[in-house]
């Protein structure tokens, strides 16, 4: 073979070129060995990477929010931050109450009643994020005078969701109920949440 | 692709056949770094710097990109956001701000061994003197990078650092002081110099890359250089790039990383200065200013000059600076030996040698304190660094009579065989 | 003669650096030689600290978190009074063994409060800390400007052994030092201790006395104990991340070692029987 090395020793056949892809001995275990064990831990580099770009342990620890109630009035609502979301806190009236238990749960597409949505209790404080469930907005009807849509709850200006006065989606694109954060009555007229 | 008997790109599965076809990408690659780029069978392990250079830019691109989502460029806002959202707060930040710090650390040691490299070799010679002068290029970007880079995290070194390296500027004659005023956007570093550092520290890499490429496409028109200077002759001569120089480079990566690992898990604060971890303070120099390792044979330098001859000391300091990385664009013609390798030249690798201890000497004498010693050894050296590129080697390639050639690559690597196989001086 | 100068300006210009620096060395070493640096008392009298030893020291080096509990107690009893602690977070002390409901129970109970702002009415006020919250600034109103401490184990060269050293070192200034140097007489109001790097600083030494904190664990309080206590507490506020970083690492070099052997022997089996 014209690339045959006089160098080679006679049981290294092989040139230093050419055939090496075709030799057996050349691509044996260890080969690939080294290969998957460095596949491996550049896999497993990634990782961190990836993670690094979760929440931060800061983001993660902010403190829960407190709400004074005592301002709002029935048929009020306020925002509020939770998480650098808005965060509706509404004082439902009696009328509002009984709008929202008339609807039969099987009209619903997220079916709950207003007495899972609120605490015992305080059956009229009403309180949900700010982010509508279809595609992030803010939903009117909390600032005085914002439009408060068909149902007499939110109304999602970007894409016309509607919700009732218990915060549930009634038309529209959105697919389920603003969500009811975690909170808790600490005195009357405070609330904690998160 | 340089050689005759190189390997052509012959695609089996008809999805590379196809895309090969629309775009010959594939092909590019293994011309490049495959099956398809016949590489001198002789290289040593310095020949393993380059790639591991490359390593190391993509390790900063990665880890810097990351780095930049959690930074928050302003004078008010950088050092906590360093030193503490990053370090303490992102999850596996303190991983990624150790690995970027002591990244830029193992990107100068490869560099700088790549350099060395070149210089004993004389791989600067005809006909690579493009790659020697686009690796130049993408030296000088490397430098302007770590530099804003350092002065991201905005203590007390970035702060003094950034004052005192565009006060460079200021000793151009007339325009000086304006100049320094434009590049910081003000007369002193604050959030203009911080933001279009940090800006300009995250285009830079992506320039040193386009470089790169450019470097790499030089080098594969003569091909690489090896040991013993003698260009490849035939087939004998080479071995196809990969599988045999990425096992190579496999091995050496390894090392880089083991190396690597050990500073950033085991002492991550063994490159850098205390005084960084002292927030920047306008009002406050520290007692002992130094620029990061990698400087230090050039900071040296510029701490020579102290006699105005004609021209202000403080000028010639920044010209001497400045010239002695400058001068290496020169190099291809300054050295005329027709001999490239060291090995074969006795003259010029005493030479070679003194230089590189000279460099040392230079390094030890940029972070020392400026007693009259200090600057004795620095003036010295720096007299030979000048000495050693500019009259020395020029001279040396006239009067040098070189060690007899061996007639090529393969003849020269079985002669090693028979000898015992004792190493060609390396 | 033109082509003469273009071949000789290497020899130009390298000629004038070597002459600007032959120059420059003459003056160096005739100034040295004429004008010898006057010696100053830091130079003679300033000491290195000796080395602590801490469980946190090594590649393999922990927390001692009893130690480090200690020593944050000395901080909030003694240095927090001037000194700032403003990149940790009272929810990171969970870090050093403290339970959910302690870390809540100091954040509440610190002396310094949150100032807060309303952007709406203007008002400025205070709130009490929360675990979430990093420590409060400390405003210093006296002379001098304490430095925050949050990094202060990795911003001196000696790291704790540096600190351990300051604040065991104060004392009277040598007699000797006064014979040789009268001018260099701690100025009023500075004290002196041979490990700062200019010999007078205007801290006054903060740990004085044994049992100037009454630890909970009934460690007896020296202030070498003390010292040393806070010293480990500072290096933990300085990268609470270490003990992470020792595992991590100890976890990669092993990982790397094997993959040093398998792409030694990968290496090997490629280039078998090609001589190079």
């Amino acid at each position: 073979m014209a690339t045959l090395d006089q160098a080679v020793p006679p049981e290294g056949a092989a040139g230093p070129e050419g055939e090496s892809l075709e030799n057996p001995r050349r691509r044996d275990w260890l080969q690939y060995a080294a290969v998957s064990f460095g596949a491996v831990g550049a896999g497993v580099v990634v990782l961190p990477l990836i993670n690094s770009m979760n929440p931060s342990a800061d983001v993660l620890a902010q403190s829960t929010t407190e709400v004074d109630l005592s301002a709002i009035e029935p048929g009020q609502a306020i925002k509020a931050t939770f998480r650098k979301q808005p965060l509706f806190v509404r004082n439902l009236t009696q009328k509002e109450i009984d709008e929202a238990n008339a609807v039969p749960l099987s009209a619903l597409r997220d079916p709950q009643t207003l007495a899972e949505r609120t605490k015992e209790g305080h059956e009229n404080w009403l309180i949900t994020l700010g982010v509508c469930t279809h595609l992030g907005c803010v939903p009117l009807g909390a600032g005085e005078g914002e439009n408060r849509g068909p149902f007499g709850g939110y109304f999602c200006p970007c894409h016309g969701s509607a919700y009732d006065t218990a915060a549930r989606i009634r038309q529209g694109p959105a697919p389920s109920n603003l969500v009811v954060p975690d909170y808790e009555f600490t005195s009357d007229t405070t609330v904690t949440v998160g | 692709m340089s050689f005759p008997w190189a390997k052509q790109y012959a695609p089996k599965h008809p999805v590379m056949q196809w895309i090969d076809e629309k775009l010959p990408l594939p092909r590019f690659v293994y011309n490049a770094i495959g099956s398809g780029y016949p590489v001198p069978r002789n290289l040593n392990y310095f020949w393993n710097f380059g790639v591991l250079s490359g390593v190391a830019l993509v390790c900063q691109i990665v880890t810097g990109v990351i780095l930049a989502m959690h930074f928050h460029s302003s004078a008010a806002g950088a050092f906590e956001s360093v030193n503490g959202t990053i370090m303490r707060d992102v999850n596996a930040g303190w991983f990624l701000r150790f690995a970027h710090a002591n990244g830029a650390s193992m990107f100068f040691i490869v560099v700088y061994t790549h350099i060395a490299r070149g210089l004993y070799y004389g791989s600067y010679k005809a006909p690579r003197e493009m790659v020697w002068l686009l690796g130049v290029v993408i030296f000088l970007l490397l430098m302007a990078t770590a530099f804003m880079g350092y002065v991201l995290p905005w203590g007390q070194m970035s702060f003094w650092g950034a004052q005192v390296i565009t006060g460079f500027f200021s000793a151009i004659p007339v325009v000086g002081d304006w100049i320094r005023i434009w590049l910081l956007g003000g007369y002193a570093p604050d959030d203009a110099a911080l933001n279009r550092f940090f800006s300009l520290h995250y285009l830079l890499p992506f320039v040193i890359a386009a470089v790169v490429i450019l470097h790499i496409w030089a080098l594969h028109i003569p091909g690489s250089s090896n040991p013993t200077g003698v260009e490849v002759k035939d087939e004998q001569d080479t071995v196809p790039f990969h599988p045999y120089y990425t096992a190579k480079d496999g091995l050496g990566l390894v090392v880089f990383l083991i190396v690597f690992a050990l500073l950033i898990f085991f002492a991550p604060d063994m490159l850098g200065h205390p005084d960084n971890y002292i927030p920047a303070n306008p009002l406050s120099t520290p007692a002992h200013i130094v620029p990061e390792w990698y400087f230090l044979p050039f900071y040296a330098i510029l701490k020579s000059f102290t006699f105005d001859l004609i021209l202000p000391a403080k000028l010639w300091g920044v010209l001497a600076m400045f010239g002695s990385i400058l001068l290496m664009f020169f190099l291809p013609w300054l050295d005329k030996s027709p001999v490239r390798s060291g090995s074969y030249r006795p003259m010029y690798r005493i030479f070679f040698w003194i230089m590189i201890v000279d460099v040392f000497v230079l390094g030890y004498v940029g972070g020392a304190e400026p007693i009259a010693r200090n600057v004795i050894l620095g003036q010295i050296a720096s007299m030979y660094y000048f000495a050693h590129f500019l009259i020395i080697v020029p001279i040396v390639s006239r009067l040098e009579r070189p060690k007899p050639l061996p007639n090529s690559i393969t003849e020269a690597v079985l002669a090693k065989g028979k000898s015992g196989e004792t190493a060609v001086s390396a | 003669m033109s082509a003469l100068f273009v071949k000789s300006i290497k020899f130009l210009i390298g000629g004038a650096f070597v002459v600007a620096l032959f120059l420059a060395l003459w003056t160096t070493v005739a100034g040295m030689i004429n004008e010898p640096a006057a010696e100053t008392a830091a130079e003679e009298f300033h000491l290195k600290p000796e080395h602590l030893a801490l469980q946190s020291d090594g590649p393999f080096g922990t927390f001692d978190e009893q130690q480090v509990q200690r020593g944050f107690q000395v901080y909030k009893e003694v240095c927090a009074a001037c000194h700032s602690l403003s990149l940790v977070s009272f929810r990171e002390l969970e870090g050093i063994g403290y339970t959910e409901a302690q870390v809540k129970a100091i954040a509440t109970g610190w002396t310094t409060p949150q100032p807060t702002f309303d952007p709406k009415t203007g008002d400025r006020g205070e709130r009490p800390n929360t675990p979430a919250d990093r420590f409060p600034h400390v405003y210093y109103p006296g002379q001098g400007s304490p430095p925050d401490l949050s990094l202060i184990a990795k911003a001196r060269e000696g790291g704790a052994s540096y600190i351990h050293a300051l604040l065991t070192g104060y004392q009277a200034q040598p007699a000797e030092l006064l014979e040789k140097f009268p001018d260099a007489k701690t100025p009023e109001g500075l004290h002196y201790n041979p490990y700062f790097a200019n010999l007078n600083l205007a801290m006054p030494a903060p740990l004085t006395s044994e049992g100037q904190v009454q630890y909970l664990d009934g460690t007896r309080a020296t202030v070498d104990q003390m010292s040393k206590d806070v010293s480990a507490f500072l290096v933990w506020t300085a990268e609470p991340t270490l003990e992470k970083r020792h595992a991590v690492g100890f976890a990669t070099i092993l990982f790397l070692i094997a993959l040093l052997f398998l792409t030694f022997g990968a290496y090997r089996s490629v280039w078998a029987g090609v001589k190079h």
